[in-house]
């Protein structure tokens, strides 16, 4: 009921919406009909895997880093009584890490930096009428822009996983050499009570995530009209909904999985 | 040969083109003209099969596009070569790539046999030393050269071109008409222009279609519009002094 409230509070014009949900989901069924040639398909999904993926660790790594020692700290500095034990940092900064800040805090930078690149570099194929090349030589536009991205995008858990790997190396680093506590401690958090299924949730989230990643800043750049001011506009309109419908993905998944 | 039947088309209550029956023949210049939201683009459009249209029939050789199948279709669209006003090239993509690129997607070419059609191409629009420039390094009129190259490496039907003298310098604006002009009689295809350009006009249309406000005014050729009396026709293409003085020469000289 909350999504549905949710969502029906940021409708402006509903007809449209609705308009807009329809040929959304059209379009992934484009992405899968009349499939271009592997021999060219190939080269565009290696591009792609460059362009999202590789391209995107940098950044990934830099924040998961940095918020993971944050966490750490915050949460050692939020721990008064002298009853508890040291090592619950480890362990807070873990369940924090998997179950949260990797899978959905990541994919909403991510909806900011591959989203609006992929927005805008479709789109500005869509302003400059080569979108209307292809489908005048009877190529399934969909099919060659956006399936490339959705396949290279199947590859965003191993993003996902380097950001926990670096998020509870971050928290250890800020733990012990910020004189919060002991490596032995944290390392003991980190092991504390694991539940393999925290990681499977966290995997699951991080395909839908994926999926979201790949198709909702496509639909805004494939569907865009006007110029170049458009184009711009595009990509903020796809950063928002992007990342509105991770949170709500994300909160219904959650009650699924783990309520 | 492409025909057009009672050809209606609109956007919501703007009824753009309102009944157009005409046709386009092959081994001919077809040219498009009229002013500025008459409706020039939307019907090159709907001769591509880019929008829908309401009512009417479109034919190609016969074959009537809205009887087709996805895949008749598809292989109808392979057909077809289209030149845009922008160039429309792939901007990641270098020019011979450019060039390439529907022998790869529509042939089971080898890739020296790819080549070797690139090459050939390339030549036949005087740009054989160009292959490894990207579409942003060559100017307005190398564009337009490689916009036709592409049209025309998988040996189109049809060739479609949307204002293709934009944005060109007059010497420029010939040396593409020409082009147009000599693949049309060599490949002997159905080539439709949408044009402003009267130079066009008065060069290379072996046919004209006159459109004003979404309806067919006039049809006839670059020797017969010095003739005619239409008045939506003379004020547009005679709206220059230049054109009124050529129009009264020939029409001294012819008389």
């Amino acid at each position: 009921m909350l999504i549905i409230f949710y969502t029906l509070a940021l409708m402006k014009n509903p007809i449209t919406y609705l308009q807009n949900i329809g040929t959304y989901f059209i379009m992934i069924k484009d992405i899968f009909r009349r499939p271009t040639k592997w021999s060219v398909m190939k080269p565009l999904i290696l591009k792609d895997i460059d362009d999202l993926i590789i391209g995107s660790i940098g950044i990934v790594a830099f924040i998961s880093f940095f918020v993971g020692g944050v966490v750490a700290i915050q949460t050692s500095l939020n721990m008064t009584s002298p009853i508890m034990p040291k090592y619950l940092v480890g362990f807070a900064t873990r369940q924090s890490i998997i179950l949260e800040f990797a899978p959905t805090f990541i994919s909403i930078i991510m909806a900011g930096k591959v989203g609006s690149f992929i927005t805008s570099s479709i789109g500005t194929m869509r302003v400059t009428e080569q979108i209307d090349a292809l489908e005048v030589m009877g190529i399934n536009g969909i099919n060659y822009l956006v399936f490339p991205k959705f396949i290279a995008l199947t590859l965003y858990p191993f993003v996902i996983s380097i950001a926990m790997f670096l998020g509870i190396l971050g928290g250890l680093m800020a733990c012990v050499y910020g004189g919060y506590g002991t490596m032995e401690d944290y390392i003991e958090g980190v092991q504390l009570d694991f539940i393999p299924f925290h990681f499977i949730y966290a995997f699951i989230k991080t395909f839908v995530f994926a999926f979201l990643l790949a198709t909702i800043p496509s639909y805004y750049g494939y569907f865009m009209k006007g110029g170049a001011l458009e184009v711009g506009k595009a990509s903020t309109t796809s950063f928002v909904w992007t990342s509105v419908m991770i949170i709500l993905v994300n909160f219904l998944l959650t009650s699924l999985l783990l309520g | 040969m492409i025909e057009v039947k009672n050809l209606h088309k609109s956007f919501g209550d703007v009824h753009i083109l309102k009944g157009i029956t005409t046709s386009f023949e092959k081994g001919k210049t077809n040219l498009i003209i009229g002013q500025s939201g008459s409706g020039k683009t939307v019907f090159l459009k709907c001769l591509l099969g880019l929008f829908e249209y309401e009512e009417g029939s479109i034919s190609y050789e016969g074959k009537n596009f809205n009887e087709l199948s996805r895949n008749e279709k598809t292989n109808l669209r392979s057909e077809m070569g289209m030149v845009f006003q922008g160039s429309a090239l792939f901007d990641s993509m270098t020019i011979a790539e450019n060039v390439m690129f529907p022998l790869r997607m529509f042939t089971k070419q080898s890739k020296t046999e790819m080549e070797d059609r690139v090459n050939e191409v390339l030549k036949r629009v005087n740009l054989e030393n160009a292959h490894s420039k990207m579409p942003s390094e060559a100017s307005g009129g190398m564009q337009k050269r490689v916009a036709i190259a592409r049209a025309i490496v998988n040996r189109p039907k049809f060739l479609f071109c949307d204002e293709p003298n934009s944005g060109l310098d007059p010497r420029t604006a010939i040396v593409i008409d020409n082009l147009i002009q000599e693949i049309t009689d060599e490949f002997n295809i159905t080539t439709v222009v949408n044009t402003h350009d009267m130079n066009s006009v008065m060069e290379i249309g072996e046919k004209i279609v006159f459109l004003k406000d979404g309806l067919l005014e006039w049809e006839g050729s670059s020797e017969t519009i010095f003739r005619t009396e239409n008045e939506a026709v003379t004020n547009f293409v005679y709206s220059s002094n230049l054109f009124r003085k050529v129009r009264k020469m020939y029409l001294e000289e012819n008389n």
